[in-house]
């Protein structure tokens, strides 16, 4: 799996409040609403442009705070390709590998990419593209790609569960 | 080589010895959802099973908006409750006088015990380690899952030991401990880790001053935070446990930690958690005289008892300059407090008590900050926008502080009211 598109990049410990406020959390139900307000309270910029494609770049400790899965939701609907992040807060990770949405850990890398640039990112060599050279990674074990490609963690459910469509 | 508390409690719901950074699938013995129960359900209806995996391990607690304050959080409810009824869950806490806080009552009615394994849609899950439960927090698809198959995976995590000797001075509470702890170390420093708390400074410590503490594990990445289950836990749990599946587990004296830390209480002073950041720590003097607008007593992590006890000491007979939200976590803690004479002792000092619940803490309702006011709050996030003005500032802090500050009208230190 291979993704190319344009840079948002943030700093240290964005956390879940900023990327879906918690006073949406029982009145947007549909993840196209969702989609609608991801980061309206860190970057307008991001809430009115950002483009499915899109990759966000983030520093260490991205997702702290919530369970609140529809901090992953948001950015996934908003077709978010990856979340490249110097580390991620544990339920945060746990989150977008449930809901299909690949992340990459690469301090590195993150220090490279500058804002705005087209990166690429493929996921089976583990390596990420930038204007500055070539960054790996180590590539997803077995479980978690097999997560990923199946969707997410329900449609891996069901497929494990023997339930077809 | 000894074993940590997160590699015996995993290794005993596995069924076999563990150790960290292994891989296990278990069983837990609770799965706790609040208001979220009702989105994890349509989560669970997609996977194609009809029935939860035993309704008897589930949990639900209505918290977070609660009476509904809008028709959309009214419907959130009813699905909650068609639910309940459909699947045949008996462990269900409405909009009624049995519940509050979803992790005080998980506490308090006996689910929250030692050895066991208890999941919860809600990051401070981690509460439980304060009765020794390895306890953490899970996304709505996991719980969604766990909830069909029984089943969940955990990458068994390394450990943090703190140690921790002496005593409060008088106006330092459990919550200067921990804020300090994660000012420290920083909201990443115990990333993917079980954090154990150890020492005479924890036995001294009441259960209520335990969770302060271990409900804020996930303020600096924990998995699950723990403390010993002693003695004091023992007499608690013994005849309010919901099941009799379980165990007091801890640590051996020779486990393997990644991280060790020591704290003396003696040296603590009253803090201050800043905005945006949980870990933007400074002593209450650095703060002293800035005014505030709004004062939160409340939320899962300083509502108890012993947190109003506390508070209505220094409020008791005074009045308070600005607004004072108090929200106590329970019902039980509720009716504690009005036979104790601390509701008269807050109502006379000018507070406003709500029912119990998270009130204002995740900004749905009782206490939206407007833009920029300033709040002293004794809940665990001081994330921008968190309740629910992005232009509004948070400052996390004892109750004792939050008490001496509301009668200010300002930061102001409780060593000296």
């Amino acid at each position: 799996m291979k993704v190319k598109g344009k840079v948002w990049k943030y700093g240290d410990s964005v956390n879940t409040d900023v990327i879906f406020p918690g006073k949406y959390t029982y009145t947007l139900r549909e993840p196209e609403e969702m989609a609608k307000v991801a980061l309206e309270d860190l970057d307008s910029d991001f809430n009115e442009n950002a483009k499915p494609g899109d990759i966000i770049v983030g520093g260490k400790n991205w997702g702290c705070g919530s369970s609140r899965e529809q901090a992953v939701t948001c950015l996934k609907e908003r077709g978010i390709a990856a979340i490249v992040a110097k580390s991620f807060a544990r339920i945060y990770y746990r989150n977008c590998i449930n809901q299909g949405l690949p992340i990459v850990v690469s301090p590195e890398a993150v220090d490279a990419i500058e804002k705005g640039e087209q990166i690429e990112i493929d996921f089976d060599d583990g390596v990420i593209h930038t204007s500055k050279g070539d960054f790996s990674f180590p590539p997803f074990p077995d479980f978690v790609r097999g997560l990923i490609e199946d969707g997410g963690l329900i449609p891996h459910v069901r497929k494990s569960l023997g339930i077809s469509d | 080589m000894g074993k940590t508390f997160a590699e015996k409690a995993l290794g005993r719901a596995a069924g076999h010895e563990v150790t960290a950074n292994d891989v296990v699938t278990v069983e837990p013995d609770f799965c706790m959802s609040h208001d979220n129960a009702a989105p994890i359900s349509k989560i669970f209806k997609k996977i194609g099973v009809d029935k939860v995996w035993d309704p008897d391990h589930l949990v639900f607690i209505l918290d977070h908006a609660v009476p509904a304050p809008s028709d959309k959080h009214a419907q959130n409810h009813k699905d909650v409750r068609e639910f309940v009824a459909e699947q045949g869950i008996r462990h269900f806490y409405d909009v009624m006088s049995d519940g509050g806080v979803c992790h005080q009552v998980m506490c308090e009615a006996g689910y929250a015990l030692p050895g066991t394994i208890i999941v919860g849609s809600d990051s401070h899950t981690c509460t439980y380690g304060a009765f020794g439960a390895f306890s953490t927090g899970i996304g709505r698809s996991e719980m969604a899952a766990t909830w069909a198959t029984g089943k969940i995976w955990f990458k068994v995590p390394e450990s943090m030991k703190v140690n921790v000797t002496g005593s409060f001075p008088k106006g330092v509470a459990s919550k200067d401990l921990i804020l300090k702890l994660i000012g420290d170390i920083g909201a990443d420093g115990a990333d993917y880790m079980s954090a154990e708390f150890h020492g005479p400074g924890i036995e001294q410590m009441s259960l209520a001053e335990r969770m302060t503490i271990t409900n804020m594990g996930i303020e600096m990445g924990g998995k699950n935070a723990a403390c010993p289950p002693d003695q004091k836990v023992m007499d608690f749990v013994r005849d309010i446990a919901k099941t009799d599946n379980w165990e007091p587990l801890w640590a051996d004296d020779d486990a393997v930690y990644t991280k060790e830390l020591s704290y003396n209480l003696n040296d603590l002073v009253p803090g201050l958690a800043k905005p945006h950041t949980v870990d933007n720590w400074g002593p209450i003097d650095e703060m002293k005289g800035e005014t505030i607008h709004q004062a939160f007593l409340g939320s899962c992590t300083n509502a108890r008892i012993e947190d109003l006890r506390g508070a209505a000491e220094i409020l008791k007979g005074h009045k308070v300059a600005v607004r004072t939200i108090v929200i106590p976590a329970s019902w039980a803690v509720y009716r504690q407090a009005m036979k104790e004479g601390l509701m008269d002792i807050f109502l006379d000092a000018g507070c406003v008590i709500t029912n119990p619940g998270c009130g204002p803490c995740m900004g749905n309702h009782e206490g939206i900050l407007a833009p920029g006011e300033v709040c002293i709050s004794t809940a665990n996030r001081n994330f921008k926008g968190r309740m629910g003005n992005k232009e509004s500032f948070i400052y996390l802090a004892s109750p004792l502080t939050v008490a001496a500050s509301a009668l200010k009208g300002e930061f102001a230190d409780p060593r000296e009211v």
